[in-house]
């Protein structure tokens, strides 16, 4: 077997009490305290999460934009210096590499941010498409990752810097932030569909950094809880964000993944356009869709969905909504069975369960 | 960590308790795990009258992230199940052995009881498992 990689928390999570499980490689923590209280502590105060097991790629060298226009499936020209854009990363068939954050230095300069079970598959689909003029670098050794989210999280970043990061839009990132002295590229972006912001450091420093926040959490009295990776899926699907290896796979397109808004035909060429022009003018098999469950039960993936005696789909991701207090799933559905209000049937275990197809995303927050 | 272990109950490999009551047996499952599961959000239960047969499932437990089976202890026919739980499933976490118990089972006619630990040995397993 192989051994599966600790992040530079490793030591803090088992001081936590989380229970660490497996994921994409890496020993992570699934939860602590537990996932319902992460979660409500997330969206009414803040919680903190250890991502440093996502994978960082630095592309750079007058090539660099050019490459990742063809690549990526969103178009990066037009970018302010600092921006932060998500994209997916398609195949020539359409098929989904991975999905991505891509930071923008500036024309010659791009930190990306990639899926922790992909980050070699990454590499390696990225390295085989590189040209004369770029350089690609595997950075995800050399980083930790910490994520604040939730409507605190400004609140104890300004207690330890001077920098004006109340001034940071969304998906904007400053390269050099000092957090308690610690030397951090801090952006404002996060998956849980808060306000929040994600800390890149030195391996090194990332236990004196997790420290500092949670004390100045508990100084102040902002309820920063830590979380796991079981309260992380609950917030993104709550907010209706896709997971790669559910919402994405090599077998997904973005545009069953209803990301079409990320597919910028008008860029010009980029690895899969064709397949993707294709899929757009035949029209989708199958299409993502929200979905509630309307009788006692807990949507998992994998589970049918059923308009009477035809199948339609397949719940993609599903989960008990602490939020909303029902559960919630994503399912892959037939197109002119996505319009919210549909009703549908999911079988768990062998019986019939009343759902209904609903507006995504299932939470948006209040805009303060 | 300690988990609560009761006195006068028998237990499974499973995690359930059973506490025999002459032909009939009460089930739940543990606090150990209660505190593994952690956020039971949903309890689907067997229909009154169903079969039961030991080792097989007979319930299913799911916290947010897991789905669990509770296993029959013995074979017999369920009397009884606890109703509570399907709109307080978080009772699972607050009171396991109480409150939360979970179906309630008549025990087949001439039905041995089969291996199942008492106090001291469900101990001894719980301490093996917390130990991986």
């Amino acid at each position: 077997m192989v051994e599966l990689q600790r992040t530079p928390l490793y030591q803090k999570h088992l001081a936590l009490k989380g229970d660490l499980v497996e994921y994409g490689g890496w020993l992570m923590p699934v939860q602590y305290e537990g996932i319902i209280t992460e979660v409500r502590q997330t969206r009414r105060k803040a919680g903190l999460f250890d991502t440093s097991h996502m994978g960082e790629f630095l592309v750079e060298g007058p090539g660099a934009a050019e490459f990742l226009q063809e690549i990526l499936t969103n178009d990066l020209s037009n970018l302010d210096d600092g921006r932060v854009i998500y994209s997916p990363a398609c195949y020539p068939h359409g098929g989904t590499v991975d999905d991505l954050l891509i930071y923008f230095y500036h024309a010659e300069k791009y930190l990306l941010v990639v899926n922790a079970a992909n980050t070699a598959k990454d590499y390696a689909w990225f390295s085989e498409k590189l040209r004369p003029g770029v350089s690609l670098s595997d950075l995800s050794a050399e980083m930790a990752l910490i994520a604040i989210q939730g409507p605190n999280s400004l609140a104890a970043l300004l207690a330890l810097t001077r920098a004006p990061l109340e001034q940071l839009p969304y998906y904007h990132f400053i390269p050099e932030v000092e957090l308690a002295g610690i030397k951090c590229l801090v952006s404002r972006t996060g998956y849980t569909g808060e306000d929040g912001f994600e800390i890149f450091c030195d391996p090194d420093s990332a236990v004196q950094l997790w420290d500092e926040l949670q004390e100045v959490g508990q100084v102040r009295a902002l309820g920063l809880t830590p979380a796991g990776l079981g309260a992380r899926d609950v917030l993104r699907l709550e907010a209706s964000l896709p997971l790669y290896g559910h919402e994405l796979s090599e077998e997904i397109t973005p545009l069953e993944a209803g990301l079409s808004r990320f597919v910028s035909f008008k860029k010009g060429a980029f690895t899969g356009r064709e397949a993707l022009l294709q899929q757009r003018e035949e029209g989708l098999t199958r299409q993502l869709a929200g979905l509630i469950l309307l009788d006692r039960g807990v949507l998992r993936e994998g589970y049918p969905v059923f308009d009477g005696e035809t199948k339609i789909g397949e719940v993609s991701s599903g989960t008990y909504s602490p939020t909303l207090n029902q559960s919630i799933g994503m399912a892959f559905i037939l197109p002119g069975k996505t319009v919210p209000g549909t009703r549908v049937e999911v079988v768990i275990r062998g019986k019939t369960h009343r759902a209904q197809i609903v507006k995504t995303p299932f939470y948006r927050r209040e805009k303060r | 960590m300690s988990w609560e272990i009761r006195e006068g109950l028998k237990y499974t490999r499973t995690h359930e308790w059973v506490c025999f009551e002459g032909e009939l047996v009460t089930v739940g499952i543990t606090d150990y795990a209660q505190d593994m599961l952690k956020d039971v959000v949903y309890v689907e239960l067997p229909e009154v009258g169903q079969e039961a047969q030991a080792g097989e499932s007979l319930a299913v437990v799911e916290s947010v992230k897991a789905v669990s089976d509770l296993y029959a202890p013995v074979d017999g026919e369920v009397l009884e199940v606890n109703e509570l739980l399907l709109d307080q499933p978080e009772l699972l976490n607050e009171d396991p052995y109480g409150e939360a118990w979970v179906v309630k089972i008549k025990i087949a006619p001439g039905y041995k009881n089969p291996g199942l630990l008492e106090k001291d040995g469900y101990a001894a397993l719980v301490k093996e498992e917390a130990a991986k």
